[in-house]
């Protein structure tokens, strides 16, 4: 694995300067190498992992499982490209499986993605089921702990 | 009233407890004390070796075992010997497998010293040598390192140390708290002094795998030095195993068949599911030891760059998960930069004295903690030096 992206993705927010002293590199290889990745379209972007229990947004989550009928030439591709131009749609994933697509969705309530699911979802060419699970707490999101900490059990000094 | 006074050693009264001890107290008591104190990894045993010791618990006996170890790990322990430094042992009679690497030095110092001896502890090191020297009435005879060599022991430090009581050199590199290491040219030199004397080596080579950017050398590799040293290493830091209590010894059979007669009337043998686990974590780890050490890198070149950076001169260690500062930049003592760090920024460090007088002036700062662990220490190290300065102005 690259290293950079290594640390990058235990914390995004760490300085070039930080990276390069960590790696024992240059910070302007440090920026031409980020660069690169991101020119490559390896690195996408950049986000932020939030406790929603405490970051009170009113919003719901939920997962939705989607059965469709693969089409012809293109299998999955067209119909996963509709679903994610939905700005209710935070992700899609092609999965294996019971099911094919795995997307998340957010609304402001319950009611909100019930619609989107009813109205815009199923109502897609192709869609043949949906199974929506709400998201009712996370306690564990890229390797961050959202509940709880990894509790350091060590003593404070030992030898 | 019993007089227990009277009733314990003079040799345990005089023991000093450890010199860590006292902040160990102090941090337990405060809240959001961050630590910088640990000399344990903070990684998990990798799960093979768990799943190897819950297959152990499912399917197996828990016996006694030989007094000297299992066969398949004394088997495993030799052939890794072999593998890493092409020397060889005889898993029949040459191998020990301890209580951790802690056991392996006790029993060698008990076995090698008699009252009057003389023991050369290189420091600053670990801080059990000299208590344990001086309990079975030996004479700990300190050689200190120093940071213009980084730490290394040279032939200049040992010269006037070697008196006709000598009977002992403990080497403990890569080094607990300096981190530094020693290259086959140093250890050659070394080899030199020791070779034509009847002096034996304990060489305490338990951060053996965590070495950074150089292949460990042991001191076992050099011409003439297999037959006078001990070898003592353990699983605790390479596998993050401390808690199950595992370590080895290899030497001559002359030494090793001394050594086994008081590990077996003390420990009788070391424990049955933590040896089973062990096979494991020789035959199959060497990746995961791998990741550990790459990370712990990481933050070893991150706390040097910083430390420097904040006015704490810092050497670049190569080895174990230790860098050792100094901090006489600040006017302050070991102790006193330590207690005031506690105090002032809650941040836990050892004073570098606790390992030895030539330790003064410097701190030792583990970094088996994370990275942001790590970060948050350093800011608030930064606030605190900066505070000192302010007050020196």
């Amino acid at each position: 694995m690259n290293k950079i992206i290594d640390l990058l993705k235990q914390n995004a927010r760490f300085s070039n300067a930080q990276i390069a002293d960590m790696l024992g590199m240059s910070e302007s290889e440090v920026s031409a190498q980020i660069k690169e990745l991101e020119d490559k379209g390896i690195i996408k972007g950049y986000s932020v992992i939030l406790n929603e229990e405490i970051y009170d947004n009113s919003q719901v989550t939920a997962t939705i499982e989607l059965k469709v009928t693969p089409q012809r030439d293109c299998g999955f591709d067209v119909i996963a490209k509709t679903i994610m131009m939905y700005d209710e749609v935070e992700s899609v994933s092609l999965m294996s499986g019971a099911y094919d697509l795995a997307i998340e969705v957010t609304g402001k309530n319950l009611k909100d993605v019930a619609l989107f699911v009813s109205e815009k979802l199923s109502t897609i060419e192709g869609v043949l089921s949906t199974a929506t699970h709400f998201i009712l707490k996370k306690y564990k999101e890229k390797g961050i702990f959202i509940e709880g900490e990894d509790v350091d059990e060590r003593g404070f000094v030992c030898p | 009233m019993i007089d227990y006074n009277k009733a314990l050693s003079d040799k345990v009264k005089k023991m000093k407890p450890s010199g860590i001890r006292k902040f160990f107290d102090i941090a337990a008591t405060k809240k959001d004390v961050i630590s910088l104190g640990v000399g344990e990894p903070d990684f998990s045993t990798p799960w093979a070796i768990r799943k190897s010791a819950i297959n152990t618990l499912e399917r197996k006996k828990i016996i006694y075992g030989a007094n000297k170890g299992i066969e398949i790990l004394r088997d495993a322990i030799c052939t890794y010997i072999n593998k890493k430094y092409g020397v060889q042992y005889n898993s029949e009679d040459e191998v020990i497998v301890t209580v951790g690497g802690s056991e392996a030095i006790d029993l060698s110092i008990r076995a090698l010293i008699d009252p009057g001896d003389e023991v050369l502890v290189v420091e600053p090191s670990f801080v059990c040598y000299s208590p344990l020297v001086e309990l079975v009435g030996g004479v700990a005879v300190p050689v200190p390192t120093r940071i213009e060599n980084n730490f290394k022991l040279t032939p200049e430090d040992l010269e006037g140390k070697i008196t006709d009581k000598t009977k002992l050199l403990i080497l403990p590199f890569p080094n607990n708290p300096t981190g530094a290491v020693m290259t086959k040219e140093d250890l050659e030199k070394i080899a030199d002094v020791i070779r034509d004397t009847n002096i034996i080596v304990l060489s305490d080579e338990i951060y053996s795998e965590l070495t950074y950017g150089r292949k460990h050398y042991s001191i076992i590799q050099i011409d003439g030095m297999r037959e006078r040293t001990i070898y003592v290493n353990g699983f605790s830091k390479a596998y993050a195993m401390t808690g199950w209590r595992l370590g080895y010894l290899t030497a001559p059979k002359e030494i090793v068949s001394q050594l086994v007669k008081i590990h077996q009337y003390g420990i009788m043998c070391s424990p049955f599911i933590s040896q089973n686990a062990a096979v494991e974590a020789l035959n199959s780890c060497e990746n995961e030891v791998k990741k550990m050490v790459s990370e712990y890198d990481t933050r070893r070149r991150f706390l040097v760059k910083e430390l420097n950076r904040i006015g704490l001169e810092c050497f670049s260690p190569e080895g174990a998960f230790y860098v050792f500062p100094c901090i006489k930049s600040t006017g302050l003592s070991s102790e006193e930069f330590c207690e005031r760090l506690l105090d002032e920024e809650n941040v836990a460090c050892v004073p570098g004295n606790a390992f030895g007088e030539c330790g003064e002036g410097f701190i030792r700062i583990s970094y088996a903690y994370s990275l942001k662990h790590l970060t948050e220490a350093v800011s608030r190290m930064e606030n605190f030096v900066n505070k000192i300065k302010a007050e020196q102005k």
